[in-house]
């Protein structure tokens, strides 16, 4: 399938249906990205595992840091890569050898690697790239409005009063496809740059 | 579910807004308060720390004002947009974030008068250069550009002729440039032009003009596009670098395409502090609901008598795009198809005193210093909002001192002709 967008029914199934998610490259620092998005997805009822060889011995938010993802004893539904794109295809082969297989590989905002993907794909893995779950969560159920960001979606529907560790509803009805807006289009001709001149 | 692409009237009336979750109130609530209280300690550290979404205090975010701005960044076809206490205030927020001392930008020679000042005189004082260009020599836009540009400044519908500018090949200057360019869409309202579409990067409005719509609040708003590679070049420093009132966040890193609107709203208004009332924020999107309505009609009239008046004996000249005539006209139909606005000016033969003479003879149009209301509105720039260009910047913006603007209203047409019949005649 082709990943220069997605559209909200892929995002939205892969986010209402994993429940383990097992983060590479989570940092303990609290102004770093995967930080935010490790204690997001805690936050919203995920059941999540950090992983950094470096912080072995320590936890974050309560969970102790693992080495590496073979060290996972319980099945993991989704794994996201929180590191470059030149570190992914190692990720990946490891990703291939667990059992069973993740159902969904995803990589974080900025990072896209299309060989590993088809890879990733060929297994039967659903990949996400390029994108950020907590973005795409909290645009989905529109929570992410508090900012001022345009969640593409509309609801007509009473919404529940967001508590801590609540999970939010993200079946909202979605305005149009990602590559209906100019961010989208321009995401997709820088990678189409980055292809020609590759 | 297929995702179905809602047409403009459906965002107009539904992006962002949401019914109420405690109430159930199907009308957006005002949110009459400085305030939100925190969960507990870690609540309060996230939010600080930009962790998770949601409300500190209404300098910063405010539930009814994220309605507003969920929809007008729904309506420009952007990715995120951050209101403020008015159009100026937007435009220091965006510049604040993309100029340093001693950096310039370019900025077309034909905008709102109130514009020109800011631009010359205010952001001058910050060290902050403005370099002038001609939107009708576009080539004007590219000799301009200098190791120290950082933006470029243009109106879709120029204040006060209502001349059109060349968004496309203006954008073209800018993108070689490497700078984003900033259209202010104020006389157009998305409903006429999406300068997204034709290359913008940021979007701002007054909101008090036609998106407000009725008169009664002030506003305004910046809309993120989310198509400007921050960190390309490291011009941007705010946006690519770490950030130490944040603990050395990276905004682009961390919020990837709508990095601007949070680089505006967690700096530019955090520390600037021009936030909008909850209370305009609901008049606001109020009016918004029946955008799309008011501003074909303001349109369809503002051509219904621009006709009238080019065939009056009294009229020297009628600058409208909407007509046929004008050296606009394919530019209008190109970005501006279903209507090109409603802000117009117009000559007397009488020169200056037939001019004078019009404003105080009119009794349905009201002499004041606005546009984009449900009235309709009359000016004479040269001696209000002009006032205080000298005489050559007067006739380069369109503000001679022959010239008559009026902003139509959504009256009917036939008693705004019969209103300005009478006054000419008088
Ligand atoms: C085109 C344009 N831009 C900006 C502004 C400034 O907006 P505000 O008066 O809301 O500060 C105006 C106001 O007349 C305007 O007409």
């Amino acid at each position: 399938m082709s990943h220069d967008s997605y559209n909200d029914a892929y995002i939205r199934e892969i986010l209402n249906t994993v429940k383990t998610v097992a983060m590479v490259g989570a940092s303990p620092q609290n102004v770093r990205p995967s930080y935010f998005v490790f204690k997001y997805l805690a936050e919203r009822g995920y059941d999540m595992i950090p992983i950094n060889p470096g912080q072995v011995g320590k936890s974050l938010l309560g969970k102790p840091f693992v080495t590496s993802l073979q060290e996972i004893t319980r099945p993991i539904d989704m794994v996201d890569i929180f590191r470059s794109a030149e570190h992914v295809m190692p990720i990946v082969d490891i990703i291939l050898t667990l059992n069973p297989l993740p159902k969904v590989v995803w990589m974080q905002l900025g990072v896209r690697h299309d060989e590993a993907a088809a890879k990733l794909e060929a297994a039967g893995i659903k990949v996400v790239m390029n994108r950020c779950p907590k973005i795409e969560y909290g645009r989905l159920s529109s929570e992410i409005q508090w900012m001022g960001v345009n969640s593409r979606t509309l609801s007509s529907k009473r919404a529940p009063i967001p508590t801590q560790g609540m999970r939010l509803s993200l079946n909202r009805s979605s305005v149009g496809g990602g590559s209906t807006t100019a961010a989208d289009r321009v995401a997709q001709l820088n990678n189409k740059d980055k292809n020609d001149t590759a | 579910m297929n995702d179905r692409i809602p047409g403009f009237g459906t965002l107009a009336v539904h992006a962002g807004a949401q019914p109420d979750p405690t109430t159930g109130a199907r009308a957006t609530p005002i949110y009459q308060t400085t305030s939100f209280v925190f969960n507990d300690a870690d609540h309060a550290a996230s939010l600080f720390g930009l962790q998770s979404f949601g409300n500190i205090y209404t300098r910063i975010t405010n539930p009814t004002t994220a309605v507003l701005e969920e929809r007008v960044a729904a309506l420009e076809g952007g990715t995120a947009a951050l209101a403020v206490a008015s159009g100026h205030a937007a435009q220091l927020v965006v510049f604040q974030q993309l100029l340093q001392p001693g950096d310039e930008f370019i900025a077309s020679r034909k905008l709102y008068g109130g514009s020109i000042n800011q631009f010359s005189h205010a952001f001058k004082s910050f060290g902050w250069n403005v370099v002038w260009a001609d939107p009708d020599d576009i080539p004007s836009f590219e000799r301009a550009v200098t190791a120290k540009t950082k933006a470029i400044f243009i109106e879709s519908i120029a204040n006060p002729a209502g001349s059109i500018t060349d968004i496309e090949a203006v954008a073209a200057v800018a993108r070689k440039a490497g700078v984003p360019l900033i259209v202010d869409n104020t006389l157009a309202t998305p409903y006429l032009i999406k300068p997204i579409d034709h290359g913008a990067d940021i979007v701002v409005h007054s909101l008090t003009k036609f998106l407000g719509g009725h008169g009664n609040s002030l506003g305004g708003i910046i809309v993120d596009a989310g198509t400007f590679d921050w960190s390309k070049d490291n011009k941007y420093p705010v946006l690519s670098e770490p950030r130490p009132e944040y603990h050395g966040i990276k905004l682009q890193e961390t919020f990837g395409n709508f990095a601007f609107a949070i680089a505006c709203r967690v700096l530019g208004l955090r520390d600037l502090g021009p936030a909008l009332s909850p209370f305009n924020a609901f008049l606001i999107q109020t009016g918004i609901e029946t955008l799309p309505l008011r501003m074909q009609k303001h349109s369809d009239n503002a051509k219904a008598i621009a006709e009238w008046l080019s065939a009056h004996p009294k009229v020297a000249a009628v600058n409208y795009s909407g007509l046929s005539d004008n050296r606009y006209h394919t530019l209008a139909r190109k970005y501006a198809p279903k209507g090109a606005g409603a802000v117009f000016t117009f000559s007397l033969k009488g020169g200056y005193d037939a001019g004078v003479s019009l404003v105080s003879n009119l009794k349905l149009f009201s002499h004041l210093a606005n546009v984009g209301d449900t009235r309709s509105l009359v000016i004479h720039p040269a001696s209000t909002t002009h006032s205080q260009l000298d005489d050559d910047a007067k006739t380069r913006s369109g503000a001679g001192p022959d010239v008559v603007r009026l902003s139509v209203g959504i009256e009917d047409k036939e008693d705004l002709i019969a209103d300005l019949e009478q006054a000419l005649n008088a």
